[in-house]
């Protein structure tokens, strides 16, 4: 088996020996420590050793006594098994069962920050080590480091227990892990391309994780609406950037390089999510995407279609931002006007004002209307105003267009 | 999001302190160094030399033109700085107010998101 092949094997058996050993020994803390050693260990072994007949049982007999020498703190016994730890494994048999959700409400533990949380779930479900999380968030791994071992640290003083939350509470905590998956995607989404090629793509590890959520709760119409708007937004990733990295908005892409296996995959489950009894947010974003995708050129959007689903999803989630794409919408289907007034309502919304995105979707309707100098006065405060780089770039190319001479 | 927090002092007003003002700053740095560290939020932290000890480079026709003394004529002058990796702004700000020179007047900390990173993170 390849080094790539090991590796996805490697993230996929991780969520599963750890729910083994947790069940089996309980303390998630240190089965968590266990489980990141042996999966360490097999990166390093099976690569020039081959793969074990049974890696599951491998992964799990490794980290029991990795577990075993953490509680005996015998070091010198550790350091003995683990040059021999290959030649002894007799791997144990394992129930199968699959503790990705268990595992994924343990670590999107209310008590925890957004941060910790998708740090958490990417080491102990993902699988990928503390210095390939590091690497993706650009920060020193002993910073990360710090980060997962405060994160363990809050559950266990939260006493939590390795089961699933039950009624409400259930229901809050699946969309607190709805919510880490979709900012794994976004933060691997937005990621700038080019010179992070050893930087592990987060935008895929979130799409593994939430098929592997959906293969569990397939009737969840949130799982799926999140599953779909992140397949159908990544369908969309090699048109979105130039070769030099700079962003193409989705009405200048290039229709013809989006993904349409993605795409198909996507659609097919807002379809038949949309036929379930619920209608929550991320299915609506969803079929907003599926929208786009249905359209072969720009000009072709059904924007009455995704003005609609704006308004519907601002009466179920409602959020100045999603008002700014509600405009957007009614300016394509009615024209610049309406989308400006529509834009006017959201200047006395305090999270709004002054933020860079309305200043640039203003900026972009004052273009459509004909007011240059507004627009570029608008375009600038926008560049001004974004913490992206590539976002600036942009923004600025846009003003330089219309720079009074 | 990373956030730089910048201390700007004053030397006049950090040579006016008593040396037990002085030594609770120093304290409650390290506390605070200690926190950041414990959490997982601290990249970096470095404090630099008396602005008097500042080169100021040009270059002119080609010639490196190198005068002594900091850039700007102004009374505050950056003194160090701490880089984070934290959830918000707000957070960021929550920070940025556990450290001493907040409370004390004539010296500054700001807070500033970066925006572009590089560099050997895993030193």
């Amino acid at each position: 088996m390849t080094a790539p092949g090991i590796e996805d094997l490697l993230r996929g058996l991780t969520p599963q020996v750890l729910g083994t050993l947790v069940r089996k020994y309980g303390r998630f803390e240190g089965c968590e420590d266990a489980v990141q050693e042996a999966v360490l260990a097999a990166a390093v072994q099976w690569p020039s050793e081959g793969v074990p007949d049974n890696p599951r049982g491998w992964l799990v007999t490794v980290a029991s006594r990795r577990l075993v020498d953490q509680v005996r703190s015998d070091r010198a016994r550790r350091e003995r098994e683990s040059a021999t730890a290959a030649a002894e494994v007799v791997p144990e048999e394992v129930p199968d069962t699959d503790d990705t959700l268990l595992l994924l409400f343990l670590c999107c533990h209310p008590a925890l920050t957004a941060a910790s949380q998708t740090a958490l779930t990417l080491r102990a479900v993902g699988g990928l080590t503390t210095a390939e999380i590091a690497r993706a968030f650009l920060v020193p791994e002993a910073t990360m480091a710090a980060r997962i071992s405060r994160a363990k640290q809050r559950i266990r003083a939260a006493g939590s227990a390795f089961a699933a939350p039950a009624g409400a509470e259930r229901e809050e905590r699946l969309r607190v892990v709805l919510h880490v998956l979709y900012l794994i995607f976004n933060e691997g989404y937005t990621a700038s391309s080019g010179s992070e090629l050893d930087r592990p793509d987060l935008a895929r590890e979130a799409i593994r994780l939430t098929r592997s959520v959906y293969a569990q709760l397939p009737g969840d119409g949130e799982v799926a609406g999140l599953l779909a708007l992140i397949l159908l937004t990544h369908a969309r990733r090699a048109a979105r950037t130039t070769a030099a990295g700079d962003l193409v908005p989705l009405d200048e892409q290039d229709r013809t390089a989006w993904d349409r296996e993605l795409i198909d995959e996507g659609t097919a489950l807002v379809k038949a999510a949309l036929a379930g009894p619920e209608l929550g947010p991320y299915l609506v974003q969803a079929a907003i995407a599926a929208t786009h995708a249905d359209a072969p050129t720009a000009a072709d959007t059904d924007w009455r279609q995704v003005y609609g689903l704006y308004l519907v999803l601002e009466r179920i989630a409602p959020n100045p931002v999603v008002t700014l794409n509600r405009a957007v919408a009614l300016a394509e289907a009615e024209g610049p006007r309406a989308g400006l007034d529509l834009l006017a309502t959201l200047d006395t919304d305090a999270r709004m004002a002054g933020h860079h995105r309305l200043l640039s979707v203003r900026a972009h309707l004052l273009e459509r209307d004909g007011d240059r100098a507004g627009a570029y006065e608008h375009y600038r405060r926008a560049a001004r105003g974004t913490a992206s780089l590539a976002e600036q770039r942009y923004l600025e190319g846009r003003a330089a267009r219309l720079r009074p001479s | 999001m990373k956030f730089l927090i910048s201390l700007h002092i004053n030397p006049a007003v950090l040579d006016a302190l008593t040396d037990e003002e002085k030594a609770a700053i120093g304290a409650g740095h390290g506390t605070f160094i200690e926190e950041l560290k414990e959490s997982g939020e601290l990249i970096l932290t470095q404090a630099l030399v008396d602005p008097s000890q500042a080169a100021v480079v040009k270059v002119r026709n080609g010639q490196p033109v190198v005068t002594d003394g900091p850039f700007l004529e102004a009374k505050e002058f950056l003194g160090g700085f701490y880089l984070v990796d934290c959830e918000d702004k707000e957070r960021a700000i929550e920070l940025a107010a556990r450290i001493p020179d907040t409370r004390i007047e004539g010296l500054g900390v700001e807070v500033r998101q970066v925006m572009f990173s590089d560099g050997n993170l895993e030193a």
